[in-house]
């Protein structure tokens, strides 16, 4: 059944759900603990968990080209909101899943949400997962979202986790554990910003266990104000693999950024690379832009927003 | 028209002041084009970002069609008609071929007219629009995409800055035809610091720089023989296009 939102809903929804959330198809909208409205296609089945706060989602290997939305909203400031969400997903299936959680919080108190992820993607599957975070309100609480994302990945599978922290989160730790089987593939773009006084953690692990296993992990991230950013992905070759881990932030203000990818190959085979850079947004891309007439302040946000996307 | 009086630009270098443009004069008029040549190191490149507000003139004035621009900063005299490509163009992570083009052009251009403006400067553009700014093109993509960004819009005066470097000669007769186009239509004003003979003999006037200081600066009809005579002594010209 159609749910009517409240604007601060459909505001934050706007922000993490860039295709334009819809009760329409296959979706699950969680507001404040609880799941507003759901819907399932004919491919996709979303039922709720009897034992614990969460979803478990079965995507069958018909489905071809589907998009699932299941956002998260939090607006009622001192929520903490820890849910559950298990992705099963059949051989041959191609879905495109967008989750993303927005906090609004307009008081004192902390607003947190902790969404717990898996994903069971079966033979041959190609999945793409978009995640955005975002917060806001005039509140001086805490805005803090820590997600647990588990992947597992069957033979020749495919997995594009595309996650993306927008702006407002004060404190976010995120954890991603990957397991990938033979000739599966995982790519990684993850898009962070911080500001003022946030932190942000965010640690990977990818195991690649099956023979021909790929793995391209891309971290691309902007601390301004005082924020603290710390990222460790690990890549660890079982087999022959290979696998390439690339770290990119600029830094401004007083902000603090760590960076300590780390790749470890088990096999003769494995082949694993990374680079990590971090630096100030360059003067002369600064000047360039200016040239083309924009002001200084005009020109930085352009760097960062396409350094981002 | 661009009207430059007595410009001087100064650096101090441990406490010592050194000047790198020393009082120079000179006009460009609407759609001339002035090629500005000398030797390395004798202060070209340093005249060009006075003239674009990289650097701040110490004296002197720079007016552009009746208004005086001295004081403007670098993105108040790109709006006021100065466009500039760098000899050196810097890259960015994460933008679009075409989104720097947009940029360039100050709104958002389409598929199609990006794909115009890179074949402008001998790239096959579909290839190129959908990608970044960033170490996967070569030195000499990174050129002409640096003139594409100038070429995406009109100016009042377009400043170019050895055009010609890392740019290989197929791509570079492509080039000069261009900017024979743009110097037939007279609707913009080119000033050009090359050591090229091919873009030296494009120009209506040669100004020479030596030292921080007009060397010479006249007609094309009257410098050019004195730079091809001191050119079988590489002082300015390129040593390769002479042979």
């Amino acid at each position: 059944m159609s749910e009517l939102l409240d604007k601060i809903t459909e505001k934050i929804l706007r922000q993490i759900d860039g295709e334009g959330f819809r009760q329409k198809g296959a979706f699950n909208l969680r507001h404040n603990g609880i799941s507003l409205c759901h819907g399932d296609s004919e491919h996709i089945k979303i039922k709720k968990k009897e034992d614990k706060q969460g979803i478990d989602i079965f995507i069958d290997g018909e489905t071809k080209g589907e998009k699932v939305h299941i956002p998260v909203v939090v607006d009622a400031s001192g929520m903490k909101d820890e849910v559950y969400n298990d992705f099963y997903i059949a051989g041959g299936a191609e879905v495109t899943i967008i989750a993303g959680c927005g906090i609004h919080n307009s008081g004192c108190n902390e607003s947190r949400h902790d969404g717990i992820h898996s994903f069971h993607v079966g033979k041959g599957a190609n999945v793409c997962y978009e995640e955005k975070h975002y917060g806001e309100g005039e509140g001086t609480g805490a805005k803090v979202l820590n997600p647990v994302t588990k992947i597992y990945l069957e033979e020749d599978a495919v997995f594009t986790l595309d996650t993306a922290q927008i702006k407002g989160v004060d404190s976010t730790v995120r954890k991603t554990d990957v397991e990938l089987g033979e000739n599966a593939k995982l790519y990684v773009i993850e898009k962070l910003m911080t500001h003022d006084s946030q932190t942000a953690q965010s640690d990977m692990e990818v195991q690649m266990n099956g023979a021909g296993s790929s793995a391209q992990i891309v971290s691309r991230s902007v601390a301004k104000g005082e924020s603290k950013q710390v990222f460790h992905p690990r890549a660890v070759g079982n087999a022959r693999c290979h696998a390439h881990v690339q770290c990119d932030s600029i830094i401004m203000d007083h902000a603090e950024v760590s960076s300590i990818p780390e790749i470890n190959a088990r096999h003769l085979d494995a082949a694993i690379i990374h680079e990590a850079a971090i630096g100030r947004i360059n003067d002369e891309q600064l000047v360039k832009l200016r040239t083309l007439g924009m002001t200084e302040e005009e020109a930085e946000g352009i760097i960062i927003d396409n350094f981002l996307n | 028209m661009l009207e430059v009086k007595n410009l001087t630009f100064k650096v101090n270098e441990n406490g010592v002041e050194r000047s790198i443009v020393k009082n120079i004069s000179f006009h460009v008029d609407d759609g001339e084009m002035l090629v500005i040549t000398g030797p390395n190191g004798g202060g070209k490149s340093t005249l060009a970002k006075v003239l674009i507000g990289i650097e701040a003139a110490d004296e002197g004035q720079i007016i552009l069609d009746g208004e005086d621009i001295t004081s403007y900063d670098i993105n108040h005299r790109a709006n006021a008609g100065i466009g500039f490509a760098f000899q050196q163009p810097p890259r960015f992570k994460g933008m679009t071929v075409s989104r720097l083009l947009s940029l360039a052009a100050g709104r958002q251009l389409k598929e199609s007219e990006c794909c115009s403006l890179l074949s402008r400067v001998g790239l096959c553009a579909q290839e190129y629009i959908k990608r970044e700014v960033d170490s996967t093109l070569s030195g000499g993509e990174m050129k002409r995409i640096e003139i594409a960004t100038v070429l995406a819009k009109r100016h009042k005066l377009c400043i170019f800055d050895e055009p010609e470097a890392g740019i290989d000669l197929w791509s570079f007769s492509m080039l000069i035809q261009q900017f024979e186009k743009i110097h037939n239509r007279k609707e913009e004003s080119l000033i050009l610091i090359s050591h090229q003979e091919r873009i030296i003999r494009m120009a209506d006037r040669i100004m020479v720089i030596e030292d921080g200081k007009i060397g010479t600066l006249g007609e094309k009809e009257e410098i050019l023989p004195q730079l091809l005579d001191k050119g079988d002594s590489c002082t300015c010209m390129n040593c390769e296009e002479r042979a």
